[in-house]
Formats: structure tokens, C-alpha cells, sequence
């Protein structure tokens, strides 16, 4: 049951991307191309998705805990930090260049594109070096931490 | 190239895409946060860490076209570049920013938003700002 309803989950995720036109990479690139070929569109895949989102978040959340769960795993951070605002810019830049963002892109693997492919991998080998990156830099800064408190 | 304006297609897209943020918050207590949920999949991961579900939503996503095509009878409107060094370089840049940024477009630009997420907005508003000037240089200054 768990499975199956996260299965559907994912199916209309991904046929909300292809539907909306998130799926093709230069409908994103002309809705971020303000001075060229402008394509409006991804402003409505937005406001559909939060008009949907907002509302069923706030309905959903009301309940004492999720149906195969104990408790909601919201983010309860509120700072603003160097890593939270480098990590959306450099993401920001590669959307930009490749129209791709990770759900579309791993929804167009099956239609094969060449593009696509190398997208993906690079894709996810950029993200096992970011995970190993905040490993090392979480480290470091836990043994400088510790040395000043030594002294 | 252009491409067609499609108000009501997006929309109702969108909505499809709200509607499974919905679902996985009231099932799971989850966030359909796309990068969060491919990266808990890779290595380096903490212990403990369940793998099946992130797993069977990503079997989801990559069912998803080709169910469009047995539907539909035809392969969704795509373009993709064939600039295979570009496509590598973004990948590299989307992978490590969004794991760096905690979050993509799903996680931070839907469901932040729709939290009314301080840090999502922050991050909302510097991806698509980042992502602006992308397009600007690439098409208009390199001119690719």
C-alpha cells in the first residue's frame, strides 16, 4: 500500500512535468529568456502547483501525523546561511544552461536524448561530490570547534 | 526557438504536480523535494536510512513518459541540446548546488514557497535570478 501510493506519487509528478512542458528543456529556457523568445508558461506550472500545494499542505499538516507515519518531517530551519544561498546559486546557473532541473530530467531518461543522458550522470555525480563537500566541511569545522575549545 | 505558449496545459500540469506534494505530505509527512529525494539515494549516506521509498517515487517519474506514450501515441514535445559539454557542465552545477542549497525547484520553489518558507524564498529568488542570467549570457552574449 505504502509503495503503491508512493508509486502514483511519482507517476503524477512526472506527468505533471511532461504536461506543463517542464519536461522540454528550451520551454525553460525561454521562459528565463525575458529579451528573446519569451514563453510565459512556467509562471502557470508555478501558480498551479502552489495553488494546489498551499491550501493541501496547510488542509493535510492539520491531522496529528501522516498516514504511514509517526510524524511530519518539515524543515525547521530558519536562518539564512553562505551554503543555503551559494548552493541556489550555482544550482540556478546549471538550470539556466540546461533548461534541466532534476524531475524533469530524470523524467526525459526514457526518451533517451543524448543531451539528456549526460545531464542525468553529471547530474548525479555532482551531487555525491556536494554530499562528500558538506561531509568534509561539516568535519572540519566539528575539529576546529573542538581545538578552540581546547586551548 | 520558440515555444508555445500553454497557459492552460501548464496549469493544469502544475496542479498535478501540487496534487503529489499533497499526496506524499499526508501519506508519508514528506516533502516532494526531487534533488532531496535523488541525492538520499546516493552515496555518501548516514545510517539507517531507509532507501524504498525514495526509490519506487524515481521508478514513478521514469514510468511516467513512457505510460505518455502508450497513451498518447506520441513521444512528449522536447527539444534538448546536442551541445553535450554544456548539458555535462549544468548537470555538474544543478547536482552539486541543489544538495549544496537543500533543495531544487520542487523543494524549495513549490512546496517552500507554499510553507511560506523563509530560506525557500531566499533560494527561490536566487536560482531564478542565477538562472536569468545563465540564459542572458548564454543567448545573448556568448549567443549559443
Amino acid at each position: 500500500m505504502k509503495n503503491l501510493v508512493t508509486l502514483i506519487a511519482g507517476l503524477m509528478f512526472g506527468t505533471g512535468l511532461i504536461l506543463s512542458g517542464m519536461a522540454n528543456p528550451a520551454k525553460v529556457q525561454n521562459f528565463l529568456d525575458l529579451f528573446g523568445t519569451w514563453d510565459p508558461s512556467l509562471a502557470f506550472v508555478m501558480g498551479g502547483a502552489i495553488a494546489v500545494t498551499m491550501p493541501g499542505f496547510w488542509l493535510v499538516t492539520r491531522r496529528a501525523k501522516p498516514f504511514f507515519n509517526d510524524v511530519f518531517h518539515l524543515p525547521t530551519r530558519t536562518d539564512f546561511d553562505k551554503r543555503l544561498v551559494s548552493g541556489a546559486a550555482i544550482f540556478g546557473l546549471g538550470w539556466g544552461l540546461g533548461g534541466f532541473c532534476p524531475g524533469p530530467a530524470v523524467t526525459a531518461v526514457p526518451l533517451a536524448a543524448q543531451g539528456t543522458i549526460v545531464f542525468v550522470v553529471t547530474m548525479l555525480i555532482g551531487m555525491v561530490a556536494a554530499k562528500y563537500f558538506v561531509l568534509w566541511r561539516d568535519r572540519r569545522a566539528w575539529d576546529l570547534a573542538g581545538k578552540t575549545s581546547q586551548l | 526557438m520558440e515555444t508555445e505558449f500553454t497557459p492552460i496545459l501548464s496549469l493544469l500540469g502544475g496542479g498535478l504536480i501540487g496534487a503529489s506534494a499533497v499526496l506524499l505530505m499526508a501519506t508519508h509527512g514528506r516533502i516532494a523535494g526531487i534533488s532531496g529525494i535523488i541525492s538520499r539515494i546516493l552515496p555518501p549516506r548516514s545510517a539507517g536510512q531507509s532507501l524504498s521509498q525514495g526509490l519506487v517515487f524515481v521508478i514513478g517519474l521514469l514510468l511516467s513518459a513512457p505510460i505518455w506514450v502508450l497513451v498518447y501515441g506520441q513521444s512528449p514535445v522536447q527539444t534538448v541540446s546536442d551541445n553535450l559539454p554544456l548539458l555535462g557542465a549544468a548537470g555538474i552545477l544543478v547536482g552539486f548546488g541543489s544538495v549544496l542549497g537543500n533543495g531544487c525547484t520542487s523543494g524549495h520553489g513549490v512546496c517552500g514557497i507554499s510553507r511560506l518558507s523563509g530560506r525557500s524564498i531566499v533560494a527561490t529568488v536566487t536560482f531564478m535570478s542565477s538562472a536569468f542570467i545563465a540564459v542572458l549570457l548564454l543567448r545573448h552574449v556568448i549567443g549559443a
